[in-house]
């Protein structure tokens, strides 16, 4: 059985301006000891997918329109918010991007990990207080009994995330969600914060969800990548499928318009995918992506192409009705 | 070095400019073909404290740096947050004073290099007008309450373009070449989408003609298509124009497609610079090697398991001693905490700041 299986999702936004159906039809599933990588452009819907799992969207104006989200077989969505804030604590913790806004100002960053472990372990301030310092040294915090003694603004940026990723491990989690952990670090010190989380997973075989719109920090840290366009999950595959045999016309696209650090200078341009997302409020017809295909066909404008297994593969998904030919 | 007080044919630009041994003399490599130039460029940011709010200490935001940028080339500084990339830049396109050091702009009317370190008045908006700036985030550099067409016009009326006419002409002229439709003239900033705002910020520095461009992270904060596609309306402008461009970008991968030498800062010093198939191939300074080891890579088949750099930037205001990278480097040796390396040219174009060279 899977950790978390998410079925059907619908998340939809009613808002001043109309509708948005932000999440829409959204399945997929992530094992034990699994990294799932859900990437895709600024406003595709990855943290609203996230949110809804955690169920910590805003209603109104937010609203799980349909959908089931299995975790250990248990559908989350019937769950009581006693019972998911239970849940939120001890089986899935979230990272989120900017540690500023969801680490308190106020309180020593040792004590903010401290009262997660006094609530929801049932620990004494001492045992929580040790377990802190421990943690620290887990997600190599130097001088971890001095550091549990700072504020937030004392630290930088890659030690405050460091800070986060061990509030999230605090509990022991079996799912951790990270969304966009990485994005607001410079390279060395993501490269830190990546090696840290692959440490984690081999030792706890903890499960994540790495949110990211970074096409390269997926391929070194996931088994497995789902590709959201427009509030859909448009391809799903094994890591080295995905790269090495994109199916949809959207990631064959980035895949190939992307520069790359290991590769030498070219003067030719970058061959740029056209044209913008399309507006949250009015979608296009049929396949969302069509008008910004080169495969686009009449019967692309005219129906949205369904997410289907490829013939010949147990894991390759897909939502095209054309399919790029390698 | 002996600054003779010549005056420039080129009205507009009335600076003392200097004799080509005189830069010979400041810059022992100095190119014939470079538009920009910098030698020994210091930019300290005071501190000031205390109750008398008295200067206490110095941010050394960039400190005695040396390079030059050949006209219709880019130039990349690479550079963890807080090296100073973009201090370099502003101090270099005079939006800063510089503290000391000098900075070079080759005047195309009498060929020679200006030094255009101390341009006041005048000769300073002239030099606004050949060099321009843009930025990583475009919204946050458009005034919402502006239409489009108003904000890229602003500085034509800044420069005294006086006829309404031609200024409309050449607002509509680049929104074309930028690939905005000139019916957006009338539409405000927050009505675009981000690839669109940038279009709208490369408008705007465009639309006076420079020569020089800086852009300081201008396609970082981009989605992944439309940062391709703005990366190749800057290669297609520098290609129309013979534009000359100092590219600053966290994304190695970015400065390795866009740029012709990079420029590798630490703390404020120019560790390492090479031309673009050097830099990347045979990285010599060990926080150069550091740098693009921690780039990942869209290749899930190659290997995970490298050599990470540990460790965070120390503090500009109190560097450590000798070479500033020491606290960090694999490679240190005893001399690296006492002397500060000094910069050589291990091979044409590539020069390194380290004592293993
Ligand atoms: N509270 C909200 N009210 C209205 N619309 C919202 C709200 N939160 C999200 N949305 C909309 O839902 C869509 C998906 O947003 P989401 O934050 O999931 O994107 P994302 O993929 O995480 O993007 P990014 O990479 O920028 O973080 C967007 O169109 C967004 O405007
Ligand atoms: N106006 C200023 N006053 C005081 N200190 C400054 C000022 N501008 C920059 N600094 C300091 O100078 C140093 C270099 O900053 P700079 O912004 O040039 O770095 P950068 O390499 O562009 O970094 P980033 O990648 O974050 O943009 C930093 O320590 C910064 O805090
Ligand atoms: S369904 Fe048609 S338009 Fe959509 S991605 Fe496939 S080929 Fe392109
Ligand atoms: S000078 Fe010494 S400390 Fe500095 S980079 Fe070279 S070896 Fe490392
Ligand atoms: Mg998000
Ligand atoms: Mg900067």
């Amino acid at each position: 059985m899977a950790l978390l299986e998410v079925k059907n999702l619908h998340t939809y936004f009613h808002t001043m301006d109309g509708l948005t159906k932000s999440v829409e039809g959204v399945s997929f599933s992530v094992d034990k000891g699994v990294t799932l990588g859900l990437v895709g452009e600024s406003g595709c819907g990855k943290s609203v997918t996230s949110l809804s799992i955690m169920q910590l969207l805003a209603c109104p104006p937010g609203e799980i329109h349909q959908g089931e989200i299995l975790f250990q077989g248990d559908d989350l969505l019937k769950k009581t918010p006693d019972q998911m804030r239970r849940i939120r604590g001890n089986d899935i913790s979230m990272i989120f991007q900017e540690p500023m806004t969801s680490l308190n100002p106020v309180f020593t960053v040792g004590n903010q990990i401290m009262e997660v472990l006094m609530i929801h372990k049932g620990m004494t301030e001492h045992e929580a207080k040790e377990k802190t310092i421990s943690l620290f040294q887990d997600v190599g915090i130097p001088d971890p009994a001095r550091r549990v003694d700072n504020y937030p603004h004392q630290m930088s940026g890659g030690m405050r995330q460091r800070v986060m990723i061990a509030m999230g491990l605090a509990c022991d989690p079996k799912l951790l969600i990270a969304d966009e952990p990485t994005t607001a670090l410079d390279v060395t010190i993501q490269a830190q914060v990546l090696q840290l989380m692959r440490d984690i997973k081999k030792k706890t075989n903890t499960s994540i969800i790495l949110i990211t719109h970074n096409l390269a920090v997926v391929a070194e840290m996931a088994d497995f990548i789902a590709v959201m366009y427009y509030g859909r999950l448009v391809e799903y595959a094994e890591v080295r499928d995905l790269y090495g045999n994109p199916k949809h016309p959207y990631t064959h696209g980035l895949l190939n318009s992307i520069p790359r650090v290991d590769k030498p200078k070219t003067a030719e341009a970058l061959p740029a995918i056209p044209g913008v997302v399309p507006n949250p409020y009015n979608a296009p017809s049929g396949c969302k992506f069509h008008p910004r295909c080169k495969y686009a066909q009449r019967k692309c404008v005219d129906e949205e192409p369904p997410y289907v297994l490829l013939p010949g593969s147990d894991s390759h998904y897909c939502r095209c009705w054309f399919p790029v030919q390698d | 070095m002996s600054k003779k007080n010549i005056q420039s044919e080129n009205a507009s630009r009335n600076i003392p400019i200097i004799t080509e041994e005189d830069v010979n003399e400041a810059l022992p490599t100095y190119k014939p073909d470079a538009l920009v130039a910098c030698h020994k460029l210091r930019k300290y940011f005071p501190i000031h404290g205390g109750l008398l709010g008295r200067k206490i200490a110095d941010v050394k935001a960039v400190d005695e740096i040396t390079f030059q940028i050949r006209q219709g080339e880019t130039h990349a500084l690479v550079g963890e947050s807080g090296s100073g990339k973009t201090t370099a830049a502003k101090t270099l396109i005079r939006l800063y004073d510089a503290t000391s050091g000098d900075i070079f702009l080759r005047n195309f009317k009498t060929q020679a290099m200006d030094n255009i370190t101390h341009a006041r008045g005048a000769n300073l908006r002239a030099l606004r007008s050949e060099m321009q700036i843009v930025f990583q985030d475009p919204s946050g550099s458009l005034n919402p309450r502006i239409p489009v067409g108003d904000i890229i016009e602003e500085p034509l009326v800044v420069h005294g373009v006086k006829s309404r006419k031609e200024r409309l002409e050449r607002v509509v002229n680049i929104m074309e070449i930028v690939g905005l439709r000139a019916e957006y003239l009338k539409r405000y900033s927050h009505e675009f989408s981000g690839g669109q705002r940038q279009r709208i910020g490369i408008a705007r520095a465009l639309v006076l003609n420079p020569k020089f461009i800086v852009c300081d992270e201008a396609v970082s904060a981009l989605d992944v298509s439309i940062q391709s596609q703005i990366i190749n309306l800057l290669q297609d402008l520098q290609g129309k124009f013979n534009l000359t461009y100092l590219f600053i970008a966290h994304d190695l991968a970015v400065v390795r497609h866009m740029s012709d030498t990079i420029g590798v800062m630490y703390l404020g010093r120019l560790v390492e610079s090479a031309p673009n198939d050097v830099l990347f191939n045979k990285p010599s300074h060990p926080y150069t090697q550091a740098l693009l080891n921690a780039v990942p890579v869209p290749d899930p088949t190659i290997d995970r398991n490298k050599a990470i750099i540990m460790g965070d930037i120390p503090s500009p205001i109190n560097p450590p001693s000798g070479c500033r990278f020491r606290t960090r480097c694999p490679k240190v040796m005893d001399i690296c905490k006492e002397v500060s390396p000094p910069t050589k040219e291990i091979e044409p174009d590539h020069f390194i700041a380290c004592h293993l060279f």
